[in-house]
């Protein structure tokens, strides 16, 4: 049905009294999640994928947002667009301040392209871009810092790129580590550029109790480490937060006795697998963790907060946690 | 030589304060040193006014450098003189930098009264520079009390103003601490701590300071001068200042003004590589900066580009012409995601800790409706953003703002209306004041006017068919338009019970019919609704002529609509795809019998057919004890016709004081009407010249209705 629609909005602008996006709309469309997911594709799927490559991405904590599509964005100019970006930078620190802030440091900046981050080919290459220190004293001996670091990507994100014209680069969600006001600065510029948008994405307890889920079942080769669940109480003069750590091993095993179409999960099962942590909890502590929020999830795979923040253990995972979150991002923005 | 003499004497006492005082004359125009050649070269009488008042500023100063004691302004007309000097030189071109040091030592010295150091401070406006050493006098003034608190207070705001201007700083850094100590006083705090701010540097911050500010803020609470300083004390020295501090005061990436700015070069020239048939619109484009006129727009139309960030078209008018021109969908894509994003952003009860912008969102969302209005058309973004914050929404928060909004949600043959539209509306509806439940039935009345129009246009344009077959059919419209009547017809219904019938919310209701009856001919949409019994009975019987007047207009135009629609049905001028179903016919004929029955044959409760009408038994009438019960509701014992009958007779037999109502009838019922009709009331004459058909002009109880 939702199609249909969709396809009765493909009109030229003299036929609608409407203004607004010349495509259908997203299924979920008012915040709902869908209801069934398929599993995060296997580690096999990922040979394609150099570990070497994307492991400055694992263990640090990124702070994620959601963009709209970029307008008039070239994968062929990101060499300019660093040089650009440098630029912008540099003006934003003069500008603005009553008084100097120290000896500013001279930033580099690094526009490049992470070919291997996506899902699809109809996936663009994800584009990373890095802010380093390059002290002015001694230009060539000294070693770069890395100030700060960010990435657009889009894994899996077919629902939102084949909807907008040609005009227009999907890359729906940006993962951002390092000092805010640079990420503002740098956010600041994309929007001017590319006129999109910029917004924090918050990940809803529904969508990490999916997460819990999702990673327990996925094999990990080392010892793994505990499924810790992190609650807050809420209504409380105190903030008091609950962790609830399983062993890994038992929450596979019962995760394994819920899930039941295999590289298929539904809601229901989520629903069943967090009842069932729930209920074992209150037989020992009888405390109704239902009654509280999810505020954190931890895995081997990743660990997610429901603020927006994000990191990645398993290199072997990445595109299968980013495949969710790009999920995320273009629900927020659709 | 007088000139020379004057520029001499004002220069004593500056001379004694400062070792690298400039020369005054300097500061003039092409300043002159050799006074000879000066006079010489006075020649055009431009000149010879700024020398005037270069003079006029020299004594001036040197008076106020000379000022002994308390001199009242009222009494004193020198004084009156040389403040005027000040205050019109400053004003026109600023003071020179030597003006600073004398003015700011009688302002701050307490000599003068508040009134006339107020002037002088608020006329310090540099020409250049303002030197340091003067500053630094001033602040030992402060130190020494002399002057009032309002003064202090004033001095610290003029010195962050021209906080940029002052030639060094060097000094200035070094009463950092003399400054610190200010901050005790609670009213010169928040301007302390601007002034600090600007002083601070890395080596300002010492823990003892911090441990001053800390305290500060435990006893005055969050202030946010104090976090603004506190976090530049953390931004230099983060290993000392650990606690917390709230985030940024707004969101880095929201903006909902945005100024109309060009697409960067360096993209045009990408598109030029990229695309070589694009040369010649990019290389002449016209920057949007540039666009300031109507004729400007006109002249550059095929070359203009549009700005780097669409959101800036909403408050540019001249863009929004040119965006109506266009029909490009990246344009409106651009935009959809910009206000989409922004809505949801800034939405005041969906976000929490938004609270503190809402005049900001009311602003915008003001913007979105007039932009809207502009374009004659709603945003598909703005409707999804109503859809999602609806169903959260208080009914009271950005109220008109929301309301102006839905009534441009466009039309479109979705089945999320009912559920994302009228289930939230109809929940605050209930719930909410009479003056709630108006507003929102006026929204609905705009929001069916403006589907309605849109229809219109759109029937007329060449894309008709287009239209019809690809985004909506004409049924699927009309389901649309049926399923909003039937809404307002339900809380209408409802309202009125709950509102005891009230008039003005009967005015509203009744407006909105106005519209619906009208589709036909008015709109060409072949639709006729006709309000529910809970509706029309109410209005018939209303106490208030108003009401009564309003329904008889409407039920004209019912009869003219559907007169309308069955002549072109027997004549079938054209195939007509859509045919009134005979329900409507029976609907207003079963109202039109009640209300001929009640107005004029007086035979309301024998006659009336509706299944929820008036009509009762004989028997059960004569229980109620009323004598001529017939006749109650006619116009002239209507309870809202009734004073104009008695006004009448009043006018037509002003000896008779007896009121006999019955008297109305044969020809003083013919005259009665006259009367009615010249009080105003313009529906009811439509209504019995159409739909009452007179026999006889003598007999009024002979008349019948007619039936369509």
């Amino acid at each position: 049905m939702e199609s249909v629609e969709g396809a009765a909005r493909t009109l030229p602008s003299i036929g609608r009294l409407s203004r607004g996006p010349p495509f259908g709309r997203a299924q979920g469309r008012f915040g709902l999640s869908p209801s069934g997911r398929l599993l995060p594709p296997a580690p096999r799927s990922q040979e394609n994928v150099d570990p070497q490559q994307t492991a400055f991405l694992l263990r640090k904590q990124w702070t994620l947002y959601s963009v709209t599509p970029l307008y008039r964005f070239s994968g062929a100019r990101l060499r300019d667009y660093g040089r650009l970006l440098g630029a912008f930078i540099a003006a934003e620190k003069q500008k603005g301040l009553a008084v100097e802030v120290g000896v500013e440091l001279d930033i580099k900046v690094a526009v490049s392209s992470l070919p291997d981050l996506r899902g699809s080919d109809q996936d663009q290459a994800a584009v990373l871009v890095q802010l380093s220190s390059r002290s002015s004293a001694s230009r060539k001996n000294s070693e770069e810092k890395l100030l700060w670091s960010g990435w657009f990507c889009c894994v899996s994100g077919d629902d939102l790129s084949e909807r907008v014209p040609e005009d227009f680069t999907c890359l729906p969600l940006f993962l951002a580590n390092g000092a805010e006001s640079y990420t503002s600065i740098v956010g600041s510029w994309f929007q001017k550029t590319f006129d999109c948008c910029f917004r924090r994405l918050a990940i809803s307890p529904l969508n990490l109790s999916w997460m819990a889920a999702m990673w327990t079942g996925c094999k990990v080769d080392k010892t793994a480490s505990a499924l810790e669940l992190v609650f807050s109480v809420p209504s409380l003069p105190q903030p008091l937060d609950i962790l609830y750590a399983i062993h890994p091993e038992d929450a596979k095993d019962l995760w394994d006795t819920v899930q039941k179409t295999p590289g298929e999960i539904t809601q229901e099962e989520v629903d069943v697998f967090m009842d069932c942590l729930y209920s074992h909890f209150h037989r020992h502590f009888k405390i109704r963790l239902s009654a509280t929020k999810l505020v954190k999830v931890s895995t081997a795979i990743a660990s997610a907060h429901c603020d927006g923040f994000i990191k990645f253990l398993q290199s072997q995972y990445l595109t299968g946690v980013l495949m969710l979150l790009t999920e995320l991002a273009i629900s927020q923005i659709q | 030589m007088q000139r020379r003499q004057s520029s001499k004497t004002p220069k004593q006492p500056l001379q004694g304060h400062h070792e690298n005082q400039t020369d005054l004359s300097a500061w003039r125009k092409g300043g002159r040193i050799d006074p000879g050649k000066s006079v010489q070269n006075i020649q055009s009488p431009n000149d010879q006014k700024n020398d005037s008042k270069q003079d006029s500023l020299e004594q001036a100063l040197s008076y106020f450098a000379k000022v002994q004691d308390r001199v009242s302004l009222k009494n004193n007309s020198v004084l009156q003189k040389h403040l005027t000097t000040v205050e019109s030189i400053a004003l026109q071109r600023g003071l020179p930098p030597e003006g600073f040091d004398v003015l700011l030592n009688v302002a701050l010295s307490g000599k003068l009264a508040d009134t006339v150091n107020t002037r002088l401070l608020k006329s310090l406006v540099p020409a250049s520079v303002i030197p340091e050493t003067s500053v630094i006098s001033s602040v030992s003034w402060l130190c020494v009390s002399k002057c009032s608190g309002n003064i202090q207070l004033l001095f610290l705001r003029w010195l962050i103003t021209v906080f940029d201007f002052i030639d060094r700083k060097e000094q200035l850094h070094a009463l950092y601490g003399f400054f610190f100590s200010f901050l005790q006083d609670e009213k010169m705090c928040p301007y302390v701590c601007h002034l600090l701010y600007l002083l601070t540097r890395k080596e300002s911050v010492k823990p003892f300071r911090i441990r001053r500010l800390l305290d500060l803020q435990a006893k005055m609470g969050m202030q946010s001068h104090l976090q603004a300083l506190l976090s530049l004390y953390k931004l230099f020295c983060p290993e000392l200042v650990t606690i917390t501090l709230p985030g940024k005061m707004k969101k880095w990436n929201t903006q909902l003004i945005i100024p109309a700015s060009s697409t960067n070069k360096n993209n045009l020239e990408e598109n030029r590589e990229k695309n070589h048939v694009d040369l010649y619109s990019t290389s002449e484009s016209f920057p949007v900066e540039q666009l300031q006129t109507f004729p400007q727009l006109l002249q550059n139309i095929h070359c203009l580009e549009f700005p780097s960030q669409m959101g800036s078209v909403l408050t540019n008018p001249l863009l929004l012409h040119y965006m109506n021109c266009i029909k490009d969908e990246s344009v409106y894509l651009r935009l959809y995601y910009w206000m989409g994003q922004t809505l949801q952003e800034e939405c005041t009860w969906c976000v929490a800790d938004n609270n503190q912008y809402e005049e900001e969102f009311k602003d915008f969302l003001e913007t979105v409706y007039k932009t809207e209005c502009f374009l004659q058309e709603g945003f598909s973004s703005c409707e999804e953003f109503l859809y999602k914050s609806l169903p959260l929404w208080d009914g009271f928060c950005c109220r008109s703002q929301i309301l102006k909004l839905v009534s441009w949600i466009p039309l479109s043959s979705s089945s999320e209306m009912k559920s994302h539209l009228y289930d939230p509306l109809a929940q605050l509806f209930f719930t909410s004041s009479l003056y709630f439940k108006c507003s929102v039935l006026e929204t609905l009345k705009e929001l069916l006017q403006n589907w309605l129009n849109w229809h219109m246009i759109h029937l007329d344009s060449e894309f008709e068919s287009e239209v019809y077959s690809l985004n909506t059919t004409l049924s699927g419209l009309v389901n649309v338009v049926a399923e909003l009547i039937h809404f307002v017809g339900w809380i209408s219904t409802v309202a009125l019970r709950l509102e005891n019938n009230a008039t003005f919310l009967l005015y509203f209701i009744l407006d909105f019919y106005e519209t619906v009856c009208d589709m036909y001919l008015r709109y060409n949409l072949p639709l006729l609704i006709m309000p529910p019994a809970g509706v029309f009975y109410p209005a018939l019987l209303s106490m208030d002529s108003v009401s009564l007047n309003q329904l008889c207009y409407i039920m004209y135009r019912y009869r003219t609509n559907l007169v309308a629609a069955k002549e072109n049905e027997l004549s079938k001028k054209k195939t007509l795809q859509f045919k009134f179903s005979s329900q409507i016919y029976q609907e207003y004929n079963q109202y039109i019998i009640a209300m001929v029955g009640c107005l004029w044959t007086s035979r309301a409760f024998q006659k009336d057919i509706h299944p929820q009408g008036l009509r009762m038994d004989d028997e059960l009438l004569k229980k109620t004890a009323v004598q001529e019960f017939r006749t109650s509701f006619n116009i002239v014992y209507h309870p809202a016709m009734m004073g104009y009958a008695v006004l009448f007779l009043q006018q037509a037999w002003p000896d008779d004081t007896t009121f006999d109502l019955s008297l109305i009838k044969g020809k003083r019922w013919n005259w009665y009407l006259e009367y009615l009709y010249a009080q105003g009331l313009k529906g009811l004459k439509v209504f019995i010249e159409s739909s009452i058909n007179r026999v006889s002009q003598a007999s009024h109880s002979k008349a019948g209705n007619v039936q369509v």
